[in-house]
């Protein structure tokens, strides 16, 4: 229990220093499928990469910049996302996230340690600007079900889905 | 009497009349959309205004007139996700969120089989996790049935059947006892993937050799080399003899050529001569002349 604590101090830490929002993060105990057992470490520096991933997210979105994706997305993940910011460019609209909270729990750690599942409820705050005039501000709730993989110095995200 | 039951009834219709004004007032959505099917996002009132249907997986705007049915055919939106659809007219705005859910008919599954070469008998060496995916390459997080087939030319199959959760499903297997190229296949709902899995044999169960005269030398020669499970040791495995004669210590390594290790050494009445490969030791035999 001490040590989940540190993990998420850690997490908190790393979002801090790194200018990241002032989402709180709840990691829940992992319920792991898989003959796996994932180590503290392994399970902190995907959160953290994950938690990342939410500013990569937040900044192509916002400047409908596709190239900002690369730290940390990967395969249909960032093609999809890339659609998106294609379709924001076309329309003439931009989207604004911010994430208030998480909520994460891993769910799978693959049998060879190629992928690590986790849901995360999230709350964040959508804008949404057409030709650079805000349209709406909206609060939205949603699960979303993460798939990363590993890369060269960090877990990307190679799926990223909400439900609500 | 009547009076009472006249503002009672009164009373209810005042209460129908609200609703159907918040109904009118209110855009209707979908609950929820399999991914790809058509929808359509009804709006009351009757002015020019503009939809926009937001997710981080998709974006749609349109132009539209309230009042009427705006109609998105299928494959207008089918990223599977959270759905903002916002409606701003010039003297209002509307919210709702709906979702976009993935069909439960796999058209894709990322299959990841571990390792591509193993030793026979290894119990749950083989691993496969496998997550499904729908045409449009959402995951399909409902539960969904995955077999996984592990055959060998022999003919022997062994079959797990899992469900999956969260969009994942893993499972373990046995390598056989027999040497050979196996197929790995995980299926669910008409497709498949396939993963070549080697058997190879493992390490030599038993070493056996046998010692003769070669003119002024010993010819060492193994019996053929076996793992426990019978299969023939791949040749170029490293075979050691060693001769120890008053205190002194002769080693030749020799790799395996079609299954036998041979090998010629110094002649020596009361040299000890033995045989082994890698954690494995064969039988010793003392040579009197």
């Amino acid at each position: 229990m001490l040590k989940r604590l540190l993990i998420l101090c850690a997490i908190f830490a790393v979002a801090t220093c790194s200018g990241f929002s002032q989402a709180t993060v709840r990691v829940e105990p992992a319920r792991l499928q898989g003959p796996r057992t994932l180590p503290e470490q392994t399970e902190a520096a995907a959160i953290r990469d994950y938690l990342q991933s939410w500013q990569s997210l937040r900044a192509a979105l916002e400047q409908n910049r596709s190239d900002m994706l690369d730290l940390s997305f990967v395969g249909t993940a960032k093609d999809k996302l890339a659609d998106t910011i294609q379709q924001q460019a076309a329309l003439g609209i931009c989207t604004r996230y911010q994430d208030r909270a998480h909520d994460i729990q891993i769910v799978f750690y693959s049998p060879e340690g190629l992928s690590i599942e986790l849901t995360d409820k999230v709350d964040y705050d959508v804008q949404v600007l057409d030709h650079g005039k805000v349209k709406t501000t909206q609060h939205v709730s949603a699960r979303y079900f993460i798939v990363l993989t590993p890369t060269e110095v960090r877990w990307r995200v190679r799926v990223f889905q909400a439900a609500s | 009497m009547i009076t009472r039951w006249a503002f009672l009834l009164s009373g209810m219709g005042l209460v129908l009349m609200q609703l159907a004004f918040a109904e009118e007032r209110g855009m209707r959505l979908p609950k929820a959309v399999e991914a790809g099917d058509a929808f359509s996002i009804q709006s009351a009132g009757s002015e020019k205004a503009t939809l926009y249907i937001i997710g981080p997986e998709q974006v749609l705007k349109r132009e539209i007139q309230t009042g009427e049915t705006t109609l998105f055919p299928a494959g207008a939106l089918y990223n599977a996700g959270h759905y903002l659809a916002v409606l701003i007219g010039d003297s209002s705005t509307e919210t709702g969120s709906f979702d976009v859910v993935p069909s439960s008919k796999p058209a894709d599954l990322s299959f990841l089989a571990r390792p591509s070469r193993l030793q026979v008998g290894i119990h749950d060496g083989i691993t496969g996790a496998v997550y499904l995916f729908d045409a449009y390459h959402n995951l399909i997080v409902a539960p969904t049935s995955v077999s996984f087939e592990l055959s060998n030319p022999s003919g022997t199959v062994e079959k797990r059947i899992m469900v999956t959760r969260d969009g994942a499903a893993w499972t373990g297997m046995d390598s056989t006892a027999q040497q050979g190229i196996d197929k790995f296949v995980a299926r669910s709902g008409g497709i498949s993937s396939t993963r070549i899995v080697r058997q190879v044999p493992g390490d030599p169960c038993e070493l056996k050799m046998s010692a003769r005269q070669a003119g002024k030398q010993v010819q060492l020669a193994t019996e053929p080399v076996r793992d426990c499970n019978g299969n023939a040791v791949p040749d170029g495995t490293i075979v050691t003899f060693t001769a120890t004669y008053r205190g002194l210590q002769s080693t030749v390594d020799v790799p395996l050529k079609r299954g036998f290790a041979e090998v010629q050494m110094a002649e020596h009445s009361g040299a000890m001569f033995s045989v082994a490969s890698g954690v494995v030791l064969g039988n010793q035999i003392r040579w009197d002349k």
